[in-house]
């Protein structure tokens, strides 16, 4: 059947695969060709099926029902043992990596030659360091892997997979963790393996990843595969469309800013952990009415920080902060509640932690916090007809679905919860809102009413503090971009001077000026 | 002088004999927890080993036999405990609990049904136990200076499973860094699903480590009722189990500093004992009560974490399921 009609060799094949999670159908008779020795792009929303598809292709669950043909043989795939068998291999989203394992160590594991370890090592060395070789990735391999870069992590997640005789490479969602220099590197490498036979298959939710680098491109929507085409016969326009089954507006409606008298001014903010840990240093920032500040950066150099000190969850240990007339230092800390008080409202980065509690209803998660405040929100004697009659109005305003305030928060889409956060924030005409992520696994849909959300906000006088590792949301929406690397700030660009490249070099911590260089010895190692 | 001296080495030949058990059980956790299962069960795995050994040997007239049984018994418990916690995913804790309650009941009920003795066994007799080992030439090379009585009172004289207990300790370091199922082991304690996705089955692993586990704390039973003491009496392991748990973590998670804390709690419990009675010069008769205490407290401490910042296994206590 697949060898009958003569079309390129095929690396892949599944046919009718099918896959359901108690009620959710996340595979619906999902149907995929890969050509041996092409980029193989899937896109698709948060929550389209991707990553179970790719999942069940390396043995990670079985599928319900379907074919799985690799290099034109059908077979079985019921454990990664199997998948790591027939040549595949993957590089997960979150590494499966042993922290405290060397590179060599990592690389070995499940395939170590022999029971004695060291008799193993010796050959592993040297079949990495050839590979090392060929392929271009160099990496240290008697490095601790916690100590090592995420860049270089993936490295080690690709080397693992080619160690193991991997011909078919699944890489998903391999950008998510990487500064945009990072990204192209990982692009040269991947063309690299092309060169060298290797078939690879690509899952994002990135359009511009699907354009710059695969060959051909699948597109998910709800758990089923909605088109495949020729990446250089379509568009990204046409590819977001296939994505959410309508038209999107992929830009955002961005007016000029015209900011007031500040709102919050921060000076030499710094906050350092008890074990002597310098995760804010010297942090100074004005925001003013009427304008979005966005802080870009690789996850996990002191953004988080940032937000929790400006929200009040933690204090900072020097420096200071000022709301309106209240001045915040580390002797005198303030508390979420009282900048509440003070006007100041914020969607937390990750929403399953501090933004709504999953088993409450969505009229409860609509007042969290905001429970002391007046009838609507709760008060002393919680009324919950009052309460679900105010969730119901801003589920109509916010577009919530469905807009049912008795259904338990967990039970709403990734992007509803996120509007239930949202709408709650804004809900109280907040002088200051502090913003992180917000539209971490959120559709597109989504998305894009977000981002209209918060550029009326901001065009009725709220000054925005807008926090986020996706550089296109933040290049889209700011007026002003701060970057910050290794808890510092190390630069600001206005809107119209930040391009990817400039603020890549900053994310990686080096200025402007000595870019160039940087670049040179990034593309050496 | 000489007495001193003596005095000091046949303390340090009881720390030996008192620390035995610990070491055997320290490396016993170190395998279950290096695989990222707590094992809390290490004291019920001993006590119900110790009197499958007792029963055993008083049956048989065997030695052997009782410690090839406990070694059974022990297993058995840890596929038990392994069954719960790997298996059926449950809590680590309270299946780890669960063993020692049910061995604190279960050697006391057989105990009393089949030898009618409050839940003790039968005194073994010498044949039934392990005797000690005197090693040749003991007693001439004894009466050499300072050497000699290291020689022939810490060295020689110790039953064979003393020596499999330091024994044990080289294995557990050897199977740990040099062997395939080491790095397995340890890869699977620390980031489980790394193992999983290089095509190696997580509950394999651990079941294995579990049952490695229930053999070295099966041997340290049998050493407390046929080797060093001479029948099983209820209760017999009074908490040795948490103190070489105790240990392991102060040793951090590590076979020579699980040995070096054994071997510390073994000296304080044989410095206890051999000071009973004696007056001390200024303070007066000995605080006995108090030092017999020391270890447990020494327990209660570590296990609180009050000593020096420890690394357990990060996947440790975590039932792995495949997630996506």
């Amino acid at each position: 059947m697949a060898n009958g009609d003569p079309t390129p060799p095929l690396a892949i094949e599944l046919s009718a695969i099918n896959k359901s999670f108690g009620g959710v159908h996340a595979n619906k008779d999902v149907n995929l060709k890969v050509v041996s020795g092409h980029i193989h792009g899937i896109i698709g929303e948060n929550g389209a099926g991707k990553s179970t598809l790719v999942s069940i292709l390396y043995g990670f669950y079985a599928a319900d029902s379907g074919l799985i043909s690799i290099n034109g043989q059908t077979t079985t795939v019921r454990h990664s043992a199997d998948a790591i068998g027939w040549g595949i291999g993957m590089v997960h989203q979150h590494f499966m990596l042993v922290p405290n394992f060397t590179v060599l160590e990592n690389v070995m594991l499940g395939h170590e030659g022999s029971l004695s370890v060291e008799a193993g090592a010796q050959k592993a060395r040297s079949t990495l360091n050839k590979l090392s070789e060929d392929f271009g990735l160099a990496v240290d391999p008697d490095m601790i892997v916690e100590n090592l870069p995420v860049g270089l992590q993936q490295r080690v997640e690709i080397l693992k997979a080619l160690f193991r005789g991997a011909e078919i490479l699944i890489l998903d969602e391999p950008t998510g963790v990487l500064t945009p220099q990072e990204t192209e590197q990982l692009f040269e490498i991947l063309r690299a393996l092309r060169e060298q036979g290797v078939t690879i298959l690509l899952i994002t939710h990135k359009l511009k990843e699907i354009m710059a680098i695969t060959d051909d491109v699948s597109v998910m929507r709800d758990g089923e595969m909605v088109a495949h085409i020729e990446t250089a016969r379509t568009s990204p326009a046409e590819l977001a469309e296939l994505m959410v089954g309508r038209k999107v507006l992929l830009e955002v409606d961005h007016t000029l800013a015209k900011p007031g008298v500040p709102v919050l001014q921060a000076q030499n903010l710094c906050l350092t952990t008890a074990n002597g840990i310098d995760q804010l240093t010297d942090i100074s920032l004005t925001l003013r009415e009427g304008e979005i500040v966005g802080i870009a950066g690789v996850s996990g150099n002191g953004q988080s920080e940032l937000l929790d000190v400006l929200s009040g969850i933690t204090a900072p240990t020097g420096g200071s902060f000022r709301v309106g007339i209240s001045e915040i230092t580390a002797q005198q800390p303030s508390d979420p509640a009282q900048l509440r008080s003070l006007g100041v409202a914020h969607v937390p980065e990750d929403r399953h932690k501090c933004g709504i509690v999953l088993p409450f209803s969505a009229a409860e998660s609509m007042i969290l916090g905001y429970s002391s405040g007046d009838k609507k929100n709760g008060g002393w004697w919680l009324s919950p007809s009052e309460l679900e009659t105010n969730c119901a109005d801003r589920m109509q305003d916010f577009d919530i679905r469905p807009p049912l305030p008795k259904l338990a928060s967990a039970n709403f889409s990734g992007g509803n919860q996120q509007k239930i956060v949202l709408a709650r924030e804004i809900s109280t005409q907040p002088k200051l809102l502090l913003v992180g992520q917000p539209t971490r696994g959120v559709d597109i849909g989504a998305i894009e009413f977000i981002h209209k959300q918060l550029i009326a906000l901001r065009n009725k006088g709220c000054a925005i503090l807008l926090v986020s590792v996706e550089l296109d949301e933040i290049m889209s929406l700011s007026d002003r971009i701060l970057v910050m690397n290794n808890g510092q700030m190390v630069g600001e660009l206005a809107r119209d001077e930040a391009d990817e490249q400039r603020l890549g070099l900053m994310m990686a911590g080096i200025g402007a000026d000595d870019g160039v260089t940087a670049l040179q010895m990034g593309a050496k190692s | 002088m000489a007495d001193l001296w003596l005095q000091f080495l046949l303390t340090i030949d009881a720390s030996l004999r008192v620390a035995t058990p610990l070491i055997l059980c320290a490396m016993a956790g170190i395998f279950s927890e290096k695989s990222g299962v707590i094992d809390i069960s290490l004291e019920g795995k001993m006590l119900m080993s110790a009197f499958a050994a007792a029963a055993v040997a008083a049956m048989t007239s065997s030695a052997l036999a009782g410690l090839m049984v406990a070694i059974g018994v022990s297993m058995l418990l840890g596929l038990l405990h392994g069954l719960a916690s790997i298996t059926l995913r449950g809590n680590q804790v309270i299946s780890g609990l669960a063993i020692n309650i049910l061995a604190s009941g279960l050697t006391v009920t057989i105990g009393i049904a089949m030898f009618r003795q409050g839940g003790q066994t039968p005194n073994l007799a010498r044949a039934e136990r392990f005797r000690p080992i005197e090693l040749p030439l003991a007693e001439q090379l004894g009466s050499l200076p300072l050497i000699g009585p290291i020689y022939r009172e810490v060295i020689s004289g110790h039953n064979i499973l003393v020596w499999v207990a330091l024994t044990a300790v080289l294995f557990t370091a050897f199977i740990l860094t040099r062997t395939r199922f080491g790095l397995r082991l340890r890869a699977v304690g620390e980031k489980p699903e790394a193992l999983d996705s290089a095509g190696v089955s997580v509950a394999r692993t651990r079941y294995l480590a579990l049952i490695i586990a229930g053999v070295l704390c099966g041997m340290a039973g049998a050493y407390l009722s046929t080797a060093h003491g001479s029948g099983f009496v209820r209760e017999m392991t009074a908490g040795k189990g948490y103190i070489a748990l105790a240990a392991m973590i102060f040793g951090k998670w590590q076979p020579r500093g699980a040995l070096l804390a054994c071997l510390l709690f073994g000296f304080l419990e044989a410095v206890a004992s051999r000071m009973q009675g004696v007056d001390v010069p200024l303070i007066g008769e000995a605080p006995v009560d108090l030092i017999l205490a020391l270890p447990y407290l020494l327990t209660v401490i570590l296990l609180a974490g009050f000593v020096g910042k420890a690394m357990p296994p990060r996947a440790i206590g975590e039932p792995y399921v495949k997630e996506r």
